[in-house]
């Protein structure tokens, strides 16, 4: 029943947002059903988090710790997004970007991205993991061309063809995960592909497959991810994108599809019994912290500098699922959760920046503090947060991976370190200009929504302060999980 | 088993049609051609499906049989054709470069594919699984084409031709997916189809053709 209003809400309020009647409260009722799903959503994983893992509809969804954290995160970032998402897009509409018509496919579109990513985090079954992962895609490819600016369109293409063809990959890799299972569980249909039969034979699913199914597992949704050197989609899709758009990519997607590597990282490594997958992970991860790091200096566009970062952060995430452990596992967690926060509040602290500025670009965004001091100090504290001060939750994360790091492999932790310190003066060079100094601007037309940015701005200081046991064991029990 | 023998090799004469498809492709110039071609590959599929249904004497996969024969022989195509004739793109044609070591990367992909796929077939139960080298070969040269194309609306038959070649490789494999997956893909498939011509009106909008090179200006800067 729970699982019934969590995927109902969101499906029932893509149709009702879709029909022209609710044009006039389309963003109060985006942000009512939201706040719906949020609370379905909290229903299901406090009933997980009293009673453990659940098995639902004929098996085919299935909550433990490690998604139900993650399915709360997204219904709540969700929430957050449409409340943020109101006066932005108003804004938008008063600057002339944007028709009433855009506006309903944005948030019936919207919706649609919430229940695909409901259904891709709760599913039991591989294959509908792809479908939904692929819904999610096809949901939001005409949200980041909402604009129709020439720029806007070829971001969206890019989008679409990088993220179609890499999903494809990954549909190969879901092929050779049911083959696999087939020959061990026998031709059952609709069960072979679901995660906890997988999991209870994983030491007996056929190596050879096994290894060869990770490799276009990892290809297609590391693509989404924005693995480095697949992530170039990434910056073009969350730059062009409305702002809210951008938080949902960032902040939601690609936790998203990380989730997914790690599922199937999971059976791999039950069935060839070597620590190949987490290496992979391990030099993907770093490899994409280092490029997202050193990139970031070259931007001149407020999303593309946090695009970048979250290539960064993902890249670092990747690493610490790679490098394995309780400890590593549950700080990678752990980073997902902050990371996500944080990322979100700064695009919609960015996306207010850009609409006062007039601008995206940097060098036209001046002053924030002396203009709007709400805005500037927002921006600031997201900065501090995501460059990973104490004590916002994302130096928790990363001084533990750092350490597991030093520990386990001595050797890639002066890497780590060189992309930690890398984006640390990057942003901070970069930012610091937009917020003190002089600048003069008109007023936004709507009063922006700050709210959010504060809440999850405390939510990140919390989490590095304090984590509510609740959640700890949560992760830990993920954590154990991941192996 | 002569009844098994002949099915074999006839399913043996469908792939190798596919893959002479899939070769023909990278070589078309014009757009409704390929639209063709793609629904010919569409027919090859709802072939071979049912015989390897009539073969393992399986009834889900004359089901996804007819859903190949709904969806790829006759919907697709025929959207497409009337996003060509809406945007009046319906005798385009494209210049293309160096057909011939286009053909020969083609024909490396296609030893690699076999090579790949090697492991799967040794696995394999299927009468059909020689044929998994084909598939993967399909779904390279599509890949290929995707990459060598600068026209958006043959960009996106090289994605759909790759679906094909997924899907032969999932009958080639293991008889196919579970229906419901099969259904879900189809469904995203002509959800993919239904956006892309949204955003081609878009793009003719504002560039007023389909080439890609208008879209090639954002960099990483």
């Amino acid at each position: 029943m729970d699982l019934l209003l969590v995927l109902g809400i969101p499906l029932l309020a893509t149709l009702l947002l879709a029909l022209p009647l609710t044009r006039r409260v389309g963003a109060e009722l985006n942000a009512g059903m939201s706040f719906a799903s949020f609370l379905a959503v909290s229903w299901l994983t406090l009933r997980v988090a009293r009673g453990g893992p659940m098995l639902l509809w004929h098996e085919q969804f299935y909550v433990d710790p490690f998604n139900a954290f993650l399915v709360e995160l997204t219904a709540f970032v969700g929430f957050t997004t449409a409340v943020f998402s109101r006066p932005y897009m108003r804004t938008e509409e008063h600057h002339g970007r944007l028709t009433p018509r855009r506006k309903r496919l944005y948030h019936s579109m919207y919706q649609l991205f919430m229940a695909s990513m409901f259904v891709a985090l709760l599913t039991n079954n591989m294959g509908l993991l792809w479908v939904a992962m692929e819904g999610a895609t096809l949901s939001t490819v005409l949200l980041v061309s909402l604009f129709r600016t020439k720029a806007s369109l070829e971001a969206a293409w890019k989008y679409f063809i990088l993220c179609g063809v890499g999903i494809a990959q990954a549909l190969f890799g879901t092929l050779l995960l049911y083959f696999a299972a087939e020959q061990t569980l026998g031709r059952q249909g609709m069960t072979a592909l679901l995660w906890t039969h997988l999991y209870a034979v994983k030491a007996d699913l056929e190596p050879t497959v096994l290894a060869l199914a990770f490799v276009f597992l990892l290809v297609g949704y590391g693509t989404k991810v924005g693995l480095a050197p697949l992530h170039n989609w990434l910056p073009d899709a969350h730059a062009e994108g409305p702002a809210p758009v951008s938080a949902v990519l960032s902040g939601l997607l690609l936790n998203v599809a990380l989730y997914a590597v790690i599922r199937c990282k999971v059976l791999v490594e039950g069935s060839i019994g070597s620590v190949l997958p987490g290496r992979i992970l391990m030099g993907f991860g770093l490899l994409s912290a280092l490029l997202g790091a050193f990139f970031l200096w070259r931007q001149r566009d407020i999303k593309r500098l946090f695009a970048y970062s979250s290539i960064e952060h993902m890249g670092i995430i990747t690493f610490a699922f790679g490098l394995g452990g309780p400890i590593a596992n549950f700080a990678a967690l752990l980073h997902m959760t902050v990371h996500s926060l944080t990322k979100s509040s700064l695009f919609f602290t960015a996306g207010h920046a850009a609409q006062t500025a007039g601008t995206q670009r940097m060098d036209g965004i001046r002053g924030l503090a002396a203009i709007n001091p709400a805005i500037g100090w927002s921006l600031m504290l997201g900065s501090i947060a995501i460059l990973g001060m104490p004590p916002f939750g994302i130096f928790a994360s990363e001084f533990l991976i750092l350490t597991t790091a030093v520990h386990e492999h001595p050797w890639a932790a002066p890497l780590l370190l060189i992309a930690l310190g890398v984006a640390f003066g990057g942003i901070f060079i970069k930012v610091q200009p937009m917020i003190f100094g002089d600048g003069r601007a008109p007023r936004l037309p709507h009063s922006p929504a700050l709210l959010p940015v504060f809440v999850h701005l405390a939510l990140a200081l919390t989490l590095g302060i304090y984590i509510p046991p609740t959640l700890a064991a949560c992760y830990n029990a993920a954590a154990n999980l991941i192996g | 088993m002569l009844k098994s023998h002949l099915a074999a090799q006839l399913l043996n004469l469908l792939a190798a049609g596919l893959l002479l498809i899939s070769f023909a492709m990278l070589s078309r110039r014009r757009t409704q051609r390929l639209i063709t071609l793609f629904a010919w590959q569409g027919s090859i599929l709802f072939l071979s499906t049912c015989l390897v249904a009539y073969d393992a004497s399986l009834t889900e996969l004359y089901y996804s049989a007819a859903l190949t024969l709904i969806m790829k022989v006759i919907t697709l195509p025929w959207i497409l054709h009337r996003l060509m004739r809406r945007l009046g793109a319906q005798w385009d044609s494209e210049p293309l470069v160096n057909i011939p070591a286009t053909m020969l990367v083609g024909l490396v992909l296609v030893i690699f594919a076999f090579g790949l796929a090697e492991p799967i077939s040794m696995l394999a139960t299927t009468i059909t699984r020689h044929t998994i080298g084909i598939a993967l070969a399909v779904i390279l040269l599509s890949f290929l084409m995707m990459i060598t194309r600068r026209k958006a609306v043959t960009v996106v038959i090289g994605f759909l031709a790759m679906e094909n070649g997924l899907f032969f490789a999932a009958t080639s494999a293991t008889y196919g997916m579970p229906m419901v997956i099969e259904l879900g893909i189809a469904l995203d498939l002509l959800v993919a189809v239904f956006i892309l011509g949204i955003f081609f009106f878009q793009i003719h909008e504002q560039f007023d053709s389909l080439d890609l090179h208008h879209l090639e200006t954002l960099r990483e800067d």
